[in-house]
């Protein structure tokens, strides 16, 4: 049976507006799944669907047991501008009541995987872009998630700073067996990143194409990424 | 050296002002219960040092208590707010027409209420009612602006209400109150003033007193001697706040930190 899936979900805002009408699809564990298409498709309505933090108008989220320790990093980093580093990553264990000693020591850990040892008493504003997604991850890392769900991380970043962050992602997600639902909107990162790219068709937002693809990372010149990028950017544009 | 010039040319107005001032009153000889010299005003100062001294503490302490009293009060306030929407609904017309209606005309309400034998606590409660209403409103202000996403981030963490106020909504208040308490420091001694002012008769001893006083006998040197120490104490409140503003927001807050950064 798959962690989580999604049977006929669909939500209406307040406005009126029909933002997912008979989404369905399902995750298993391990898989590193990107959301794809155009803004406004309900990519990130799906998102929150699934981190619970909105209830479907009907439909049904499914999981296996229950939902997973989860972390969430938005586009923007979402940092407590009053806070270091260090106190930022460690958020979810302040919020969890676990020690301040222990907190500490694994906030600092999870800001060492991001590559910023030595920045954890250094306030937001005086972190780069992509630094502060850095340590937004950090944050989302720091309670040890079983599920990662992120909502266009990387869309403000530049493409170096984007590359790196992206084999950063993958090669936690497969130390730590997280699965990963990312959203976005780049043919070229959902390629790179996923195992399986769902491409989702605007106003309501529905799944009209799944592809399976060799997980990453990949020689971003070779041939064979060329013609991944190629097949997923068929099936978006099949779906406009 | 720009701080210098910043402080060098008020200075130097302020000394060609006075200088002037001098002028004028030796020049047409204009008498000195219309309008004392500079040198008379600081010999009236000198001469009633100890008296306009404790006057001052007396202010000081009428407008710190209040001033305390309303941050209390107006933070428990906003806070409540913040909690509850019915609570806002219900509270909120009342607190705006508290501070609509000019305080000189509730002033001898509360004297009369409180009892001219607490006189003390009458213009304690009356600077405090001058200063609440911009505490409650920055702050009930700066409690809802909390960022959306942080707040959503930790819903998902499982986040108590409490856990919400303390770690974001109280931080995001933060500078919007420290904003309003520049203006509340203000009112607050505006708030002492009028309300020795109305309480009038020999129980007051702050410097409003003292300059009713001096004016009924037309020591209008001693006058501009308490005025003068009202308009230092006003500064010197709003300097403090200023520098507190500055020692809490250093690290993050965009108002304090160079551009450039």
């Amino acid at each position: 049976m798959s962690l989580l899936t999604l049977r006929q979900v669909g939500k209406r805002f307040d406005n009126g507006t029909e933002a997912l009408s008979g989404l369905s699809f399902s995750v298993d564990q391990g898989d590193f799944v990107s959301l794809l298409g155009p803004s406004g498709c309900g990519k990130s309505t799906a998102l929150r669907l699934i981190a619970g933090l909105i209830a479907p108008d009907y439909g049904d989220v499914v999981w296996q047991t229950e939902r997973p320790e989860t972390g969430f990093v938005f586009q923007e980093p979402t940092l407590m501008p009053w806070a270091d580093a260090l106190t930022n990553a460690r958020l979810p264990l302040d919020l969890k009541h676990v020690p301040r000693g222990e907190g500490n020591d694994r906030a600092a850990a999870a800001l060492a995987r991001m590559g910023l040892s030595g920045f954890e008493s250094a306030y937001p504003r005086e972190l780069s872009g992509g630094m502060k997604m850095r340590v937004s991850i950090a944050r989302a890392l720091a309670s040890k998630p079983k599920l990662l769900l992120m909502d266009e991380p990387f869309a403000a970043l530049d493409e170096i700073t984007r590359a790196g962050l992206n084999d950063d992602l993958l090669a936690l997600a497969r130390e730590d067996g997280i699965t990963v639902i990312f959203v976005t909107h780049s043919v070229m990162e959902s390629a790179y990143l996923s195992s399986r790219v769902l491409v989702m068709s605007p106003r309501p937002g529905r799944i009209t194409a799944e592809i399976a693809l060799t997980p990453g990372p990949h020689d971003r010149l070779s041939q064979e990424f060329a013609q991944a990028q190629a097949r997923v950017a068929a099936a978006l544009l099949e779906a406009a | 050296m720009k701080k210098g010039f910043d402080f060098l040319f008020p200075a130097l107005l302020g000394l060609a002002l006075l200088g002037l001032w001098e002028w004028i009153v030796a020049a047409r000889q204009i008498p000195v219960y219309v309008l004392p010299a500079p040198s008379a005003i600081a010999a009236a100062f000198a001469d009633n040092f100890t008296s306009l001294m404790l006057s001052l503490l007396a202010t000081l302490q009428v407008t710190v208590i209040a001033f305390i009293a309303a941050l209390t009060a107006g933070v428990a306030m906003a806070i409540l707010f913040s909690q509850s929407r019915l609570a806002e609904r219900t509270l909120y017309p009342y607190a705006v027409i508290l501070q609509v209606t000019p305080v000189v005309a509730i002033a001898p309400l509360i004297l009369i209420w409180v009892g001219f034998d607490r006189v003390e606590t009458a213009l304690v409660l009356i600077a405090a009612l001058v200063a609440f209403f911009p505490i409650l409103s920055n702050t009930t202000l700066g409690l809802k602006s909390a960022d959306f996403n942080l707040l959503e981030l930790m819903r998902l963490y499982g986040a108590s209400r409490w856990q919400i106020l303390w770690r974001l909504q109280l931080p995001t208040a933060i500078p919007y109150l420290l904003g309003a308490l520049k203006i509340a420091g203000g009112l607050a001694l505006i708030g002492a003033v009028v309300a020795e002012f109305v309480a009038g008769s020999g129980t007051a001893t702050g410097l409003a007193w003292r300059i009713i006083e001096a004016g009924n006998r037309l020591q209008i040197a001693t006058m501009f001697a308490a005025l003068m120490l009202l308009a230092v104490l006003g500064v010197t409140i709003f300097a403090a706040l200023s520098a507190l503003e500055y020692f809490l927001l250093r690290h993050w807050h965009e108002s304090v930190l160079k551009p450039g950064r």
